[in-house]
């Protein structure tokens, strides 16, 4: 009772009517500040960009828009280098995706033993984490140098030639997504393992007194009991190749990816576009197309988790 | 009184899992790590830490030893000297308060607003609550890089660019931070406090600053570790907004890496000095922000 005698102003003072209508109202008041940001530099921005696509706008002159109509979309679709970008975007989403996942859900395997130092070993995983994209890839473009960077020495001690790891397509495509495998492998590591104790051990428990061994566990138990988060990290991991921009743009610090644009990907040919030739409707016409490509990606993921549980439900 | 005097029945730990949770995934351990298992764990730990190492190597050591064959492998004794280049050719001093005031304030605000819609969310009832969640839901998955055109076009309407509100305020926008407050209150803020508070005659914002707040603090302190790093760390939208005459950290290491810079070991001392706040931070608070993540993944 003490709150009604040191809650000031509002309760017993105001009249009913007043009173309900707050009520009412209130919650709107809690939600408003998110909300107004979110509609200005959230939403907005995301659905104006396909307005701004249909027009010619110029960095220098961001207010002067001039109808075009679908000419930035064919203008597009004509460029090679859109392509080469698309393709490498794709690509070295796989080069990148791929290990990365497969090691981080080694390692949460591991992780998920009783070890010692265990809070230590899960802090070091996610150390790389913590790293700007832009310090990462400055670090490793230093160790990936040609003539005097130390990974090329490494492999120089076993017999390996020196690789050009910055003129040629699969070697700088390589180096790119060793950045990205780096950066996020201990982050999914984390995320796995976080599903992996969400699994019951009665389970495991069940499983081993079927007699079945640890090889086995792990393929029946596990990795069905960890599905949902696999495909969250596959659907996080795809978007996130998608955008790649940091990495390619700071290998050698230069717009194109690389002297024949050989590891350019979508997000830094938007930024090309835009930031270095000035075309800002050409750049919101590839953000566009970089939303869709999204969309249908994670389209094709949905579709064949979900076909897969219904698959494993029928047998 | 008893209301606020009770403590609420489910208070998680500091590093955000509950005593029950942890209890239960003990049980679930029942194996130990064998010397392979170690083995493997420790090479990963070195390949995480090796750039680290290697950073600070390099950005004590010259240009010149840099191309050395075979390579140094210590540090040496070019810190300063590096320090005091990289402070000169890229601002290094005044992107890192630039770094400061900008995640700081993103931060805090987005830590406020999504607490205050969290809450709504969690525990209010309102008309239109669970469309604009999906709302919020929907689009936290939709990589903020897609609005950068239009979102440019704005801040110069606005003439906001090369100033830091206009990486400020785009960043307070965090629908992650919403959900993952919501997830938070709808787990650890038990209805029944609310409803013996509002019994006792207490408005819906008093019992926000004295129940709500007190019980959100640790989810609070999370989101707001991984709302800092993020920030920090944030690459595209503050290189289009800004340029080298008012930089954030990472604006000074694009710099850096832009080919206007040569000696190498400079450009890993503006490095080393970008990422140490971070270090820092992780070194001090990583077993919170571990925590962080796997409790967002599995309500993710």
């Amino acid at each position: 009772m003490t709150l009604t005698a040191s809650a000031k102003p509002i309760s017993p003072s105001r009249p009913p009517a007043v009173r309900r209508a707050w009520q009412k109202f209130s919650p709107y008041a809690y939600i408003a500040p998110f909300f107004t940001l979110f509609a200005a530099f959230g939403l907005f921005p995301l659905i104006y960009t396909a307005f701004v696509s249909l027009y010619r706008v110029e960095l220098q002159t961001p207010g002067d828009m001039e109808w075009r109509g679908l000419d930035n979309y064919t203008a597009l679709l004509s460029d090679d280098f859109f392509w080469t970008s698309l393709r490498n975007t794709f690509t070295i989403g796989v080069i990148s995706t791929v290990p990365q996942l497969v090691m981080a859900l080694g390692l949460a395997h591991l992780l998920n033993y009783k070890l010692r130092g265990r809070t230590f070993l899960r802090t070091a995983m996610l150390l790389p984490y913590a790293t700007s994209v832009a310090a990462a890839t400055l670090v490793f473009a230093q160790l990936f140098g040609r003539d005097f960077g130390l990974i090329n020495y490494v492999l120089g001690l076993v017999g390996i030639d020196p690789v050009d790891w910055q003129t040629g397509t699969v070697a700088s495509q390589i180096a790119v997504s060793t950045i990205v495998i780096w950066r996020w492998t201990g982050y999914n590591a984390l995320i796995y393992l976080a599903g992996m104790q969400s699994i019951p051990g009665e389970l495991y428990e069940a499983a081993e007194m079927d007699g079945a061994s640890k090889w086995r566990q792990f393929f029946h138990v596990t990795l069905p009991g960890l599905r949902p988060t696999i495909v969250f990290t596959v659907i996080v991991s795809t978007i996130g190749a998608t955008q790649l921009f940091g990495e390619p743009l700071l290998f050698e610090g230069s717009v194109s990816g690389g002297i024949s644009h050989q590891y350019q990907t979508l997000g830094l040919y938007m930024y090309e576009q835009g930031w270095g030739f000035f075309h800002l409707g050409r750049a919101a016409a590839i953000a566009w197309v970089m939303f869709l490509l999204i969309l249908v990606l994670v389209g094709v993921n949905t579709l064949i988790a979900r076909r897969r549980i219904r698959k494993e439900a029928g047998r | 009184m008893t209301a606020l005097a009770d403590p609420p029945v489910k208070q998680p730990t500091a590093d955000g899992s509950t005593p029950a949770k942890r209890r239960r995934s003990r049980a679930g351990r029942t194996n130990h790590g064998g010397p392979l298992a170690y083995a493997v764990l420790i090479v990963a730990v070195l390949i995480s830490a090796f750039p680290f190492y290697w950073t600070i190597v390099a950005a004590s050591r010259s240009n010149a030893d840099l191309a050395k064959v075979p390579p140094t492998l210590l540090p040496g004794p070019n810190l300063m000297r590096n320090f005091e280049a990289v402070m000169e050719e890229a601002e290094i001093g005044k992107a890192l308060l630039n770094s400061f005031i900008v995640s700081g304030s993103i931060t805090v605000g987005t830590v406020l607003c999504s607490t205050l819609a969290g809450f709504a969310f969690a525990k209010l009832k309102f008309k239109g609550r669970n469309a604009l969640l999906a709302l919020t839901i929907g689009t936290m998955m939709i990589p903020p890089q897609l609005g950068v055109i239009p979102l440019f076009m704005l801040i110069a309407e606005l003439q906001w660019v090369n100033q830091l509100q206009a990486v400020i305020l785009p960043g307070l926008v965090s629908a992650f931070g919403v959900f993952f407050m919501r997830q938070y209150l709808v787990q650890s803020l038990p209805d029944e406090l609310i409803e013996a508070a509002r019994v006792d005659g207490a408005s819906t914002a008093r019992i926000f600053w004295s129940i709500v707040v007190p019980i959100a603090r640790p989810g609070m302190a999370v989101l707001g570790l991984l709302t800092f790093m993020a920030a920090w760390n944030d690459f595209f939208w503050p290189i289009v907004a800004l340029t080298s005459s008012e930089p954030t950290v990472q604006v000074a290491l694009r710099q850096l890496g832009g080919g206007y810079v040569h000696d190498q070991s400079v450009i890993m001392a503006g490095t080393l000095l970008g990422t140490l706040p971070v270090l820092l931070v992780f070194g001090l608070l990583g077993r919170q922000i571990v925590g962080g993540i796997m409790q967002g993944a599995v309500k993710g």
